[in-house]
């Protein structure tokens, strides 16, 4: 693994575990100090969530794990064994989209806004989004709601930013990532 | 990252059995596997505790709730009966992290998620509580983040949870197991001021688990507020877990916690009792937050927390009583 210390003469540690990834099962063997990020990338080949800080601050690993949007890069894989992943190379088809050129409503939505510059927070972004909006269909609040005891109100700018805001741009194409999932949460 | 063993324990008394020298117990990970990745923690063996039975969020008859330790921010933030009964606790949870990071990250390891002192997180710098012994180069170095509370010339490093100041203003208690039982601790008397052995944030003992959160019902508006740097996703400079009960213009209760002044949720006792019985006013909220305030010591840094916790009070006090 990557800044690996491996001072002091501990070996590294083998596990087996098997993980779902976009509705294919695998089997890997691997050490337990692997994140899921990096068994995403490295094993799987699935490039799409990326290594932005490893430190859980930008959300440019974010995947969605039993269903919930989550920092692959925080989640030890040998803690996640046997569940669901689904890495923004799984929107399409988890979104009932699949096929050539198939897109998720969400990622229809970031093309036609331009929600987008260099892209590199995009699945990321794109996994969040789909992660959030089915936390919004299910009347979860967040810190700008109001009144808690309330049905949550529609989907505003102001919701969209705080709820979003595990997801960084560096680009700074906020103002379109907005109307993008505006769009697609109406 | 050094290398490590791996359990996942199915019962609480597994657990604790499993419990060695060099042990963490892992939850949602989301601070302990970072520290691991920065070098701060090196533990040799992590017991996976997200699969005990500790998931449910159930409500006593008088309105208290007990709170499982593996329950994630998230269930708790969103949790029907909290919403309604405990307000400031879901919006303390809401107000910490991202949406990720809450939906993996669980009740007892927000409890016992460890500063973000940035001299602590750093390997290569000097940290008494990371390195006891080793000096405090934030009491003298940048300190604008630090304490104005309770800090020691060993450690001024602040308590980054939010829930944890919603807990303190609501007397919530700890339940805690190890092999020798189980024990309840009151949040007051949880969390430690660093004093001469700042490595030390609770006063658990090697291999207690959390496995519950209890809280006595409330009964009263309540509400949590937060200042950061940026509007979300970021650690409070100050916040406030505030409560109020007023009845003809006068205070009956109060509650007021702080988050981001000292190395434990503030319990601002002097301005609660203050408050009580006295005329439900701003110039009376103001009183009892300057006399709060007198016992603060910023650093060099940081003397902008002490108006800031003023008006964080005042405020919230006044918005509480408006509904009144």
């Amino acid at each position: 693994m990557d800044s690996a210390n491996t001072r002091g003469g501990a070996p590294p540690v083998p596990v087996s575990i098997t993980l779902t990834v976009n509705g294919r099962e695998h089997r890997l063997d691997i050490d337990t100090r692997a994140s899921l990020l990096d068994v995403l990338r490295e094993r799987l080949g699935l490039t799409g969530a990326k290594k932005g800080c490893d430190h859980g601050q930008c959300g440019a690993c974010t995947v969605l794990l039993d269903g919930r949007r989550a920092n692959s890069c925080l989640a030890l894989a040998v803690a996640n064994d046997g569940a669901e992943v689904t890495t923004v190379e799984g929107l399409a088809e988890a979104a009932g989209a699949a096929g050539e050129g198939g897109l998720s409503p969400i990622q229809e939505a970031f093309v036609e806004r331009d929600a987008l510059q260099c892209g590199y927070c995009t699945p990321g972004q794109l996994c969040s989004a789909t992660g959030m909006l089915a936390e919004a269909a299910e009347g979860w609040p967040s810190f700008v709601t109001e009144d808690l005891a309330a049905e949550p109100p529609a989907l505003d700018d102001a919701e969209i930013r705080e709820r979003m805001s595990g997801n960084l741009c560096r680009c700074g194409a906020y103002v379109n990532i907005v109307a993008a999932v505006r769009e697609v949460g109406a | 990252m050094r290398p490590f063993t791996y359990e996942r324990a199915d019962s609480v008394d597994d657990a604790v059995a499993l419990h060695g020298e060099q042990t963490r117990y892992l939850g949602g990970g989301t601070n302990l596997v970072d520290l691991m990745r920065l070098g701060v923690e090196q533990p040799d063996r992590l017991v996976d505790v997200t699969r005990l039975p500790y998931d449910q969020i159930t409500v006593a008859p008088d309105g208290g709730l007990l709170i499982g330790a593996t329950v994630r921010n998230s269930d708790l933030a969103v949790s029907w009966s909290v919403r309604q009964t405990h307000p400031l606790l879901s919006q303390a949870v809401l107000a910490g992290a991202s949406g990720q990071i809450r939906n993996q990250a669980t009740v007892g390891g927000n409890l016992l998620q460890r500063t973000r002192c940035s001299y602590f997180q750093d390997i290569t710098k000097p940290c008494n509580k990371r390195d006891p012994g080793s000096g405090c180069p934030a009491r003298k170095g940048e300190n604008h983040n630090m304490a104005i509370f309770g800090h020691s010339t060993a450690c001024v490093a602040t308590h980054p949870s939010d829930m944890a100041v919603a807990l303190a203003a609501l007397d919530a208690s700890v339940h805690v197991h190890s092999r020798e039982g189980k024990r309840v601790l009151p949040l007051s008397d949880f969390y430690r001021f660093p004093k001469d052995d700042p490595s030390r944030d609770t006063v658990l003992k090697p291999g207690e688990l959390i496995t519950e959160v209890e809280v006595p019902p409330l009964g009263m508006p309540s509400s949590y507020r937060k200042v950061r740097e940026r509007a979300s996703f970021a650690f409070a400079l100050v916040s406030i877990a505030g409560a109020l009960k007023v009845e003809d213009g006068v205070v009956q209760d109060c509650r007021i916690a702080l988050g981001g002044v000292a190395h434990k949720p503030w319990r601002a006792h002097r301005a609660e009792e203050m408050l009580r019985g006295v005329a439900a006013t701003k110039e009376n909220y103001l009183r009892a937050a300057d006399a709060e305030l007198e016992s603060a010591h910023p650093l060099r840094e940081n003397g902008y927390k002490i108006p800031l916790a003023r008006n964080l009070i005042v405020r919230t006090m006044l918005s509480l009583g408006e509904g009144a």
